[in-house]
């Protein structure tokens, strides 16, 4: 278990955390015509709009209650009320979430109290769902606030089994998939695949591979998310045969889901690498009864044959890696499997997950924290957000950008890292990497009495 | 921050929106809102000023999803490019602990990096639970021995625009006139020109666009004192009052900075703007007729014409290709107005334009290029600016970062003309990178091929339309 080191400074400097409000806004973007409406003012929803039009390149439906001086000091459950009234008469969503800011809950707001006076003043948008969910920025981080609204979607939407007569395993091919903020639409894909191949049919919560992977769509405009999980898909999930979590972030969501339904689940902390991947596929196989196919045995065995191949360059390469806790532990474990020495590991929160990261030590802190410990390490090969460019460049080593945001290179929100076939890519990737690092390379020595005329020359 | 002073921020006298509607300073609609607040606005105007520590005191989302996020350039120093922020706890905000870890955090800023000064921005959290951040800087720059500028700007203080005028509103009241510009280098001085001090306000030096319009400047024998706030230096803030001439570029943002540099030193200012040929003569001859130096003016004209020919000439096969083009422009305020003079100067048609923040005086020059009818957008709501497009078959949208992937998605040709954008296009030299970009977009081949349905639809189609002839037969 490694050793948790506390935040000591007072001033956070390159900052790696994106805030709470700002996650659970994502998780609302996996749902099919829906639309965050933070509860804060407008910077907070604008900040966060740049930040996910910059990763996804996509247009980001997201709101704001744009609380100003008067409803600030005044109460700000009108402008809450106003503000689902409007959305609601102008694009009749199929899914409004509200999460909160530092600014609505340090001023004290009851966001639970203003939906509900929304409701008993406007009740011909009673079709219409609306979770709020409580994600100050002063705690937490965008995973986080990620599975708190999943928390919170669960909790308001999915009916409880006697409610709604569910019975688990009714659908016998339907399955719910939980899964958090660090898989990419790309992993998402491939999990759906994987999924598919043993005639089941995933229901993902939230499927951002649905809404955000980009693609271009028929139609030209629309000010609500296009694609994701349909939001009638949640009161079918106690239907289901049984529930996947990838994810240690979701414990708690995952709880509420099997306590409303009786579903039973199957958690994984991440499906980054050989061993997290046997495990996902050995589920699948006594869910569904069915083979396992060719195709993944076939993956398989690739996988396995680059991890042959590329052990030379990742065994004792020494890698420094900041990221959200379940990022951040997918990665440690998926290195470490091959060999590699995870000599610098930093997350901006504390979790339960970090626990089982594979290192000596985590931070809690930021990228000025990740820079001088990879120096003082001697890391060869850096792997966090895009933030990361800079400090890379200090540090002179190569940079593998992961996590939020990415917004200096394109199709970073479409890389498949699980799976056999995700693991086997990053392999390659990292492998062909630090080969250009030539580390091993023997600098040219001539000797004093050297009869050779060139390379003197060459060094005057 | 008190509202009677924020009401002042409001009530400028040199804004034309004060006259009439105050279209620009609009209380915003929850549920139906776009665009920044105070401190967005407050951060963007200042975060340039290159050698400074700029900490935002507050939680992690404004500072955490905002860093290192805008294409404005500096020559040296890169130290604002490093975020900062107290990034407050919950304790933080329970007990109270916002102010002690704020002073630390300068400290620590001051230790590390060795700042120039230090820039303290105030958000929500911290102006809600009362952290009183001007005595903090105050205390914090006498034991540092830094100076430390409050920049009070909390988010729901108002709109971005607020936040603008807050930024130079502390620069004059902070920094403004706290040093004496340095003495000319022997090396620069010239016995032939005299050599005058002038300041650019609101000149941001996206994507290093101010370095095509400086090499003009310093032949001229303009020594720009200060940019606010492009490429600019603390200790060049400091000097601003002693410039001979002011020129608002492009924006009424930080007209206060204007108005009151005028009030308190006799500086003369103008508007303008660098976009556009046109404009950038203008530009010129602006700054020699405030100046009044006979010579100078000579000198500009002649300028003027040499690099207006050497341009015409580069920008003739471009005119070619964009002549008769149809562009939908959709900006805020000024920008409305000088980048249309750009674009019909390269031949182009504007049908359209964006007065969301324009004023009167701005609408009244829209009127003056297009012509009575011309089209203004109050509201640009991106169904609405789709429609105009598909309704006036519009060749390209010019618009904000925003709203680029909204015309993609529409298969629209685009250009972002604001802060987040690549490539720089002002001055005699930008014109050419403008006019590059537009034809790179307009001409791609890219838009048949996202515009053709897939070859199975298409026969579906037809054989669909052949079943129901039958049918009807």
């Amino acid at each position: 278990m490694p050793e948790i080191l506390k935040r000591k400074k007072a001033l956070s400097v390159s900052p790696l955390k994106a805030s709470q409000t700002i996650g659970a806004a994502l998780a609302f973007l996996g749902f099919h015509r829906s639309i965050p409406m933070l509860h804060g003012s407008q910077g907070c929803t604008a900040f966060g709009k740049v930040f996910f039009v910059r990763h996804f390149r996509e247009p980001i439906p997201l709101q704001t209650t744009a609380m100003d001086q008067v409803s600030t000091v005044m109460g700000s459950e009108d402008s809450v009320i106003q503000g689902l009234k409007t959305i609601a008469e102008k694009n009749n969503p199929s899914l409004l979430g509200v999460p909160t800011t530092g600014l609505s809950e340090t001023q004290g707001s009851d966001i639970n109290m203003a939906v509900r006076e929304f409701r008993k003043k406007y009740p011909q948008f009673d079709a219409i769902p609306v979770v709020p969910v409580s994600t100050p920025d002063y705690s937490g981080c965008l995973e986080s606030g990620f599975a708190k609204a999943l928390e919170a979607i669960i909790d308001t939407l999915v009916p409880l089994a006697d409610d709604a007569g569910t019975i688990p395993g009714k659908r016998r091919r339907q399955i719910n998939v939980l899964v958090g903020s660090f898989l990419t639409p790309g992993d998402l894909e491939e999990l759906k695949d994987i999924i598919e191949a043993f005639g089941l049919r995933p229901v993902l919560i939230p499927d951002l591979s649905d809404s955000l992977d980009g693609h271009l769509d028929s139609d030209d405009f629309s000010p609500l998310t296009i694609g994701g999980t349909d939001v009638s898909e949640l009161f079918t999930l106690g239907d289901s045969v049984a529930t996947l979590v990838v994810g240690d972030s979701l414990h708690n969501a995952a709880d509420k889901l099997k306590q409303r339904t009786g579903v039973d689940d199957y958690r994984f902390e991440h499906l980054m690498g050989l061993e997290a991947t046997d495990r996902l596929i050995q589920a699948l196989h006594e869910i569904s009864g069915e083979l396992v196919p060719y195709k993944l045995e076939r993956q398989r065995a690739q996988l396995q044959d680059a991890m042959l191949d590329t052990h030379f360059m990742l065994g004792m390469a020494r890698f420094a890696v900041a990221g959200d806790p379940d990022l951040l532990l997918a990665m440690s474990q998926m290195l470490a499997g091959v060999g590699g020495e995870i000599v610098t590991a930093v997350s901006p929160v504390n979790a339960r997950s970090l626990k089982q990261v594979i290192a000596d030590r985590v931070k809690i802190g930021d990228l000025e924290d990740l820079e001088q410990m990879a120096s003082d390490k001697k890391a060869e090969l850096l792997i966090t957000n895009s933030h990361g460019v800079e400090s890379a460049q200090r540090l002179g080593i190569p940079l593998l950008r992961a996590g939020f945001p990415q917004y200096d290179t394109l199709g970073g929100y479409q890389k498949n890292w699980i799976a056999y076939r995700g693991a086997r890519q990053l392999l390659f990737e990292l492998a062909n990497i630090l080969l250009t690092l030539e580390k091993g390379e023997i600098h040219p020595y001539q000797s004093i009495y050297a009869q050779k005329t060139d390379f003197r020359e060459h060094l005057i | 921050m008190k509202q009677k002073d924020i009401a002042a921020l409001l009530d400028e006298p040199a804004c034309a929106h004060n006259k009439k509607s105050k279209s620009g300073c609009a209380k915003p609609k929850p549920g139906a809102a776009a665009g920044g607040c105070a401190f967005d606005g407050a951060q963007i105007a200042l975060l340039p000023i290159a050698d400074v520590a700029h900490i935002v005191h507050g939680s992690i989302a404004c500072a955490g999803s905002s860093w290192d996020n805008r294409g404005t350039r500096s020559s040296g120093s890169r130290l604002f490019r490093i975020g900062m922020t107290t990034d407050m706890t919950e304790q933080d905000v329970i007990m109270g602990r916002g102010e002690k870890r704020l002073f630390h955090s300068i400290k620590q800023a001051v230790e590390s990096y060795h700042p120039a000064a230090v820039f303290v921005y105030n958000t929500c959290v911290p102006a809600l639970i009362g952290d009183d951040i001007e005595a903090v800087c105050k205390a914090a720059a006498e034991r540092w021995g830094t100076p430390v500028v409050p920049i009070d700007a909390a988010g729901f203080y108002g709109t971005k625009n607020l936040g603008n005028r807050i930024a130079g509103e502390s620069m004059v009241k902070y920094v403004c006139g706290t040093r004496e510009p340095d003495a000319l280098p022997e090396s620069v001085q010239s016995e032939t020109k005299i050599i005058h001090d002038v300041n650019l306000i609101g000149e941001y030096n996206i994507a290093g666009e101010l370095w095509h319009v400086l090499p003009l400047l310093d032949e001229l024998g303009l020594r720009v004192l200060c940019t606010l706030s492009g490429d600019a230096r603390y200790r060049e803030v400091q000097s601003m009052h002693r410039s001979e001439a002011n020129m608002m570029v492009c924006s009424k943002a930080m007209i206060n900075v204007a108005r009151k540099l005028q009030d308190a030193f006799d500086s003369p200012w103008f508007e303008g703007s660098f976009y556009g040929v046109g404009d950038v003569s203008q530009a010129l001859r602006d700054f020699a007729r405030l100046i009044d130096d006979a010579d100078l003016t000579e000198r500009t004209e002649a300028l003027i014409q040499r690099e207006e020919a050497l341009i015409n000439e580069k920008l003739s096969p471009w005119r070619e290709k964009l002549k008769g083009k149809k562009v939908l422009l959709y900006t805020g305020g000024v920008k409305s107005w000088s980048v249309i003079a750009a674009l019909q100067d390269l031949g182009m048609e504007v049908v359209a334009t964006g007065t969301k923040k324009s004023t009167e005086d701005d609408k009244a020059r829209i009127r003056e290029l297009m012509g009575r009818d011309a089209v203004m957008l109050e509201d640009g709501n991106p169904r609405a600016l789709i429609n105009i497009v598909r309704e006036n078959d519009v060749d390209i949208l010019i618009a904000g970062g925003r709203n680029m992937y909204t015309a993609l998605k529409a298969r629209i040709p685009f250009l972002d003309i604001n802060q987040e954008r690549e490539f720089g296009y002002a001055g005699y030299t930008g014109m050419v990178e403008l006019a590059r970009q537009m034809v790179l977009t307009i001409e791609s081949p890219i838009w048949s091929a996202v515009r053709q349905p897939a070859s199975w639809h298409v026969a579906r189609d037809s054989k669909a339309v052949v079943n129901e002839e039958i049918n009807h037969a």
